[in-house]
């Protein structure tokens, strides 16, 4: 419990600070403020009429769209990439192009392409969660102990054995921290991608910047906590679904 | 001649120099069914090369080798090759580890797990079936990479200094389990160490290797039965000449590589 005391110290501190009038809540509303603002948006909305719940789902179903895009695209050119080192050093330039430039970059022209709405924002989530998978499952099946295929050649292996029994599993550890990686910055991308308009209205990222249209501070810290309670829920949730099904080492 | 080899000759090219270096220079030798011959020589001489010869796993190099009639040209169950770092698949238990040749020849679960089980209890690993290797100690690790190979009855074994990396104590065990396997099941053997001492325990026969590149310098055949004393006249006669010849080998000046 005692790793909890300077986190409350802070919150005390903070609640402090806007009630004797240090600080102005229209910079900066104090913590009860901001828990009433939660509050606010679990039950009227913002806009009104648009609940929480809603937003939330509408995002995660964004992400969900970008991120399975981006599994199903990186995991199997991450394998080809490793096992085929002919394929890996072709495909190289054109990786080491495109991976530096910021998935927000990509955002004027997804639009362009996919006009506002889904597409584009799938599209850019996409880019930020498919090198991350991409490049550590390649370097999970670089990194497989050569002895491994060795072994496992003299036991009358196929190509195909090799694949399903060795690469796979052997990059196993690799692909989840890929999937990690990518999943961290698919959300925080998702965020951005909806501060630039949504179609339907929906998404944690155009809620917050609506509530800053309408000058509600208190409710932009409210959906800020909400979007990083979700990032972690994540997180978490990945940590535990990979060591279900890997020994731990 | 059941294990046959003709004329092995290796080389590779040192990219630095761009010249030609010899690696084996020609080995002839010939195994029978049954027997156990261990090949000992100085580190680096290439015995890890011949065994990965044999074994299918390397195919750039010249001459011939029979297995049985056959000439081996790639990787195949009938030779079963046993690692000196185990090479057990870290993500399987022991049981699955144990199984994969049968798995792989398409055999089916309840009845390559009947037989991987019979193996685990005949090698003294009953309970540890589940584990990982990372939670077994070394001498288990390297008994369930002999049964992972012996599982696929292979015609000859071989085995690439698997006591190696094991602690002398360990190491004793291990010799001894191992000559037990073979009383009971004679396999072939194929045995690779730079323990002078464990080959004089262990073989039929020790061929002992040249330094680079390697050629044959000898052979002794050990006729005592098992199981043997490690420490009687005949075995203390034959340690000193190996020991004495790979002494000469060491000290003398290796010829200029062609």
């Amino acid at each position: 419990m005692g790793r909890y005391l300077p986190l409350l110290v802070l919150l005390c501190l903070w609640q402090v600070l806007c009630s004797v009038g240090i600080v102005a809540n229209y910079v900066l509303p104090s913590p009860i403020e901001v828990a009433a603002g939660f509050w606010s948006l679990l039950t009227v909305g913002m806009p009104p009429g648009h609940l929480l719940y809603y937003h939330i789902i509408y995002s995660l179903y964004r992400v969900s769209l970008g991120f399975s895009l981006a599994c199903a695209l990186g995991i199997p050119l991450g394998l080809l990439m490793g096992w085929f080192p002919r394929f890996h050093r072709s495909l190289g330039p054109i990786v080491e192009i495109l991976r530096p430039i910021p998935p927000l970059a990509w955002i004027p022209i997804a639009i362009v392409w996919f006009g506002i709405g889904i597409s584009s924002a799938a599209f850019i989530i996409f880019l930020g969660a498919f090198f991350p998978i991409l490049l550590n499952t390649a370097s999970g099946v670089s990194s497989i102990n050569p002895i491994l295929i060795d072994a496992i050649k003299t036991l009358n292996a196929t190509q195909m054995d090799i694949f399903l029994k060795v690469l796979i599993p052997g990059s196993l550890p690799s692909i989840f921290i890929g999937m990690r990686v990518g999943m961290g910055v698919a959300w925080m991308t998702l965020v951005a991608a909806e501060f630039t308009g949504v179609k339907e209205g929906y998404g944690l990222g155009f809620m917050i910047m609506t509530a800053r249209d309408i000058q509600r501070p208190d409710e932009i810290l409210a959906g800020m906590f909400v979007i990083g309670m979700i990032g972690f829920a994540i997180d978490w949730s990945f940590r535990a679904w990979e060591s279900s099904v890997r020994p731990s080492e | 001649m059941y294990l046959e080899l003709i004329q092995i000759r290796k080389t590779f090219v040192n990219p630095k120099q761009d010249t030609e270096v010899v690696a084996i220079d020609r080995i002839d030798l010939q195994i029978e069914k049954g027997q156990f011959i261990s090949i000992v020589g100085p580190s680096g001489c290439g015995k890890t090369s011949l065994l990965r010869i044999i074994s299918g796993l390397e195919n750039s190099y010249e001459g011939d080798v029979f297995l049985d009639g056959k000439k081996i040209q790639k990787p195949e169950s009938e030779v079963g090759l046993v690692f000196q770092q185990y090479a057990l698949f870290p993500w399987r238990t022991m049981c699955k580890n144990i199984e994969i040749g049968l798995e792989i020849m398409g055999m089916r679960k309840s009845e390559r797990r009947a037989i991987a089980m019979e193996y685990i209890r005949s090698f003294g690993m009953s309970g540890f079936e589940d584990r990982y290797p990372y939670q077994l100690s070394g001498g288990m690790q390297q008994r369930v990479a002999i049964a992972r190979t012996l599982i696929m009855n292979p015609k000859v074994v071989l085995m690439d200094e698997p006591f190696g990396s094991l602690d002398s104590q360990t190491r004793n065990d291990m010799q001894e389990f191992l000559m037990d396997l073979r009383q009971k099941r004679n396999d072939t053997i194929l045995f690779v160490t730079h323990n002078v001492d464990e080959s004089v325990f262990l073989s039929d026969r020790i061929v002992v290797l040249s330094k680079r590149p390697a050629r044959i310098l000898r052979i002794f055949e050990i006729n005592t039965p098992h199981p043997r004393d490690r420490t009687s006249k005949v075995a203390n006669d034959i340690r000193r000449e190996v020991i004495e010849i790979l002494r000469q080998e060491r000290i003398s000046h290796s010829p200029v590589n062609n």
